[in-house]
């Protein structure tokens, strides 16, 4: 048996009247890239934000069933969603760092979570950070300047540089790539398959290649339900529904 | 050559022609708009400015004047201590007159009527600050007649002059051999800006320093109780509160209160911060309370927008890692909406200060010869009667002096000037602290 992570039982979620995920299931492991993939509005980053609790944010949410990280249930009325998602980091669809310097971009989780005692712990921090994100090199000149300044692939790398400053165990990313163009999609990709060595990583996309490229597991999620989940090479290549199969084959979505 | 389905294009055809000449008319009618206001405005600058640009500069007799110890002590002992200052004034500008061979066949009393009934106390403060000078013989400075000032300002001329019980013919000849001596200068008026307002019978003396402190109190006031209350309203409003139907409810009040006429702030005022809480009567501290009320929807109505307009990607951001809803607000919102939430609070504080209609209410329109202290034992902070800029231009508007005409339009130009500034500052704290995404 392989060591589970994330375990979600019967998972619904509604926005006002509208039952947005139905029912959902799913084991993910450790130290793995797992892709949630399927046509827009089908629930996956929904799903994706019931992980670190980014749902609670918006009033007209509400989420049932189970959802437990290493046995855990996020869910229960003692969990502090803010220590959470120290644990639980994430990578936005846009890019979206502060507007200040690189610096304070990546030092920023470390300092409110008290994870430096000072500065020099700090600065170590951001280095490892930024090294692991692939951005030291073209950044270590330029700490002092805006992140705001950087080009859209730097960017979303400063953002992962960022998420994984706070020492997540999971990263969640939704659609970190729709922005960037392919050069940048491929430098980011690359981070992602190196980041499995530390981290669990969820990732949304709506591009069945880069879910192929960067994944071990794959769900596939069609109007808010989990339709198929499992190995990524078995989902691409002889998936069991026959809805898959017409997304894969680019008959829906 | 061949004929295409649609014509030539080099010939405009009729359905294009008719919609060119609806952008043609439509430019025109913008244009004539931009126009009327633009000629609206330089109207009112050119007519404020005519009428009150002259307040600036004041018309002052300066002859040499003696006094000696037994006067003074004479003076200080009479019943009118000014009278007897200005029978010490008169007798020295006597002896100026006389020596200069000025006077001729003018009579005294109308040499004595050009000097300003303010004189007196002029002296007597000069006097008791610097008591060195009893003895000797120095230059004395003393305001004119509003008249006298008036026709070096163009207002009163030997005609008028007939008709008028304020002045006569021969002051003026008076006064034109005075300014050939180079004894009646115009200077610049600071006294305007310092002196406490005046009695309908000498508007040369009345000035707006009471006024100005009045309306410098009730800013503070203003600032301190709008700002961070607005604030913290919208912050409330905007980040933390549940959508409902109780915070929709109170969003429509909001947009409602800031359309209440400012006349109700007052009505209010006076039931609650005077007849009810008991504080004083045309203190800026009350003046100060009505204003923020009536500046509170102002500020939270433009601070919510502010915020508003921050991307919500900062805050998914912020509390990505792990910030609190707080530390988002704080760390991330409220420093990139600050402009803005500056920006609304000086043009608030803007209107506030040219605000009018509640002051009058809640009797800030009383007469004020005294400089209202910040802090007093007997009325407490910003507790002492004062008065305030526009409610010293509705007041003088009201005298029927023409020289108080000139007085209001001078305060006029006054708070047009503050209130340019207070505008600058915005549009340069906006522009300063702007940051682009």
């Amino acid at each position: 048996m392989t060591n589970i992570k994330i375990s979600a039982k019967g998972v619904q979620v509604y926005y006002g009247d509208n039952h947005a995920i139905k029912d959902v299931d799913v084991q993910i492991e450790d130290k793995t890239v797992t892709a949630f993939i399927g046509p827009s509005g089908c629930g996956k980053s929904t799903f994706l934000r019931c992980l670190n609790r980014m749902n609670d944010t918006i009033d007209i949410c509400r989420v049932q069933g189970d959802i437990r990280i290493d046995n855990e249930d996020i869910y229960d009325p003692a969990v502090d969603p803010v220590q959470l998602r120290a644990k639980v980091g994430m990578v936005f669809q846009k890019p979206n760092p502060f507007p200040k310097s690189i610096y304070d971009n990546v030092a920023y989780g470390p300092k409110i979570h008290g994870l430096a005692r000072n500065k020099a712990d700090l600065d170590e921090i951001v280095e490892k950070s930024l090294r692991k994100a692939a951005l030291w090199t073209e950044a270590k000149d330029r700490l002092d300047a805006p992140g705001t300044g950087l080009s859209g692939g730097q960017q979303q790398r400063l953002c992962i540089a960022r998420a994984i400053a706070t020492a997540p165990e999971i990263l969640l990313m939704d659609e970190p790539c729709s922005a960037l163009d392919p050069i940048a999609t491929a430098q980011v990709e690359e981070l992602i398959d190196e980041l499995r060595q530390s981290y669990s990583v969820v990732i949304v996309t709506h591009s069945m290649q880069q879910a192929a490229r960067v994944s071990q597991k794959t769900a596939f999620f069609h109007l808010g339900n989990l339709v198929e989940y499992g190995v990524t090479d078995k989902i691409f290549t002889n998936p069991e529904d026959p809805r898959t199969e017409s997304y894969i084959s680019g008959r829906i979505g | 050559m061949s004929a295409s389905k649609h014509g030539s294009l080099l010939q405009t055809d009729p359905h294009t022609k008719k919609r060119n000449a609806a952008e043609k008319r439509f430019r025109m009618y913008g244009l004539s708009a931009i126009g009327i206001a633009v000629i609206a405005l330089v109207i009112l600058l050119v007519s404020i400015i005519g009428n009150g640009a002259s307040s600036f500069r004041q018309t002052y007799i300066s002859f040499p004047v003696t006094i000696n110890a037994a006067e003074i002590e004479a003076a200080e002992s009479a019943l009118l201590k000014t009278g007897a200052y200005n029978k010490i004034i008169q007798t020295s500008l006597l002896t100026y007159l006389t020596e200069n061979d000025l006077l001729q066949d003018i009579p005294e009393a109308d040499a004595f009527g050009m000097i300003s009934d303010e004189a007196g106390a002029t002296f007597r403060r000069f006097i008791l600050a610097d008591p060195e000078a009893a003895g000797t013989t120095f230059q004395l400075n003393l305001l004119a007649n509003g008249r006298i000032d008036g026709y070096f300002k163009g207002r009163v001329t030997a005609q008028t002059a007939l008709l008028d019980q304020n002045v006569t013919p021969a002051q003026l000849v008076l006064a034109d051999r005075l300014a050939d001596q180079g004894a009646l200068v115009k200077r610049f008026n600071w006294a305007f800006f310092t002196n406490p307002d005046a009695s309908d019978q000498r508007p040369e003396a009345a000035g707006l320093g009471v006024a100005i402190l009045g309306s410098l109190y009730m800013m503070a006031v203003v600032l301190c109780l709008a700002l961070p209350i607005g604030v913290a309203a919208s912050i409330y409003l905007e980040e933390f509160a549940r959508k409902s139907w109780i915070t929709d409810v109170i969003e429509v009040n909001i947009a409602n209160l800031a359309a209440v006429p400012s006349i109700v702030y007052g009505i209010l005022g006076l039931a609650i911060f005077i007849n009810f809480a008991e504080l004083n009567q045309s203190s800026p501290l009350v003046g100060g309370l009505v204003l923020t009320l009536m500046t509170l929807p102002t500020i939270i109505i433009s601070t919510r927008a502010s915020l508003k307009s921050i991307p919500p990607s900062i805050r998914d951001a912020a509390l990505g890692v792990g910030a609190s809803k707080m530390q988002s607000v704080f760390h991330h919102v409220l420093p990139l909406a600050a402009p803005g939430i500056l920006t609304g609070t000086i043009i608030g504080l803007a209107q506030a200060l040219g605000e009018t209609a509640p002051l009058l209410l809640i009797g800030m329109v009383a007469f004020v010869k005294e400089y209202p202290a910040a802090w007093s034992p007997d009325a407490g902070l910003f507790g002492e009667a004062s008065t305030a800029l526009p409610v010293q231009v509705f007041n003088w508007t009201q005298r029927s002096d023409p020289a108080f005409v000139e007085r209001a339009s001078g305060a006029i130009i006054t708070l047009l000037i503050f209130l340019l500034i207070m505008n600058a500052l915005a549009i340069f704290l906006r522009k300063k602290f702007e940051r682009r995404w």
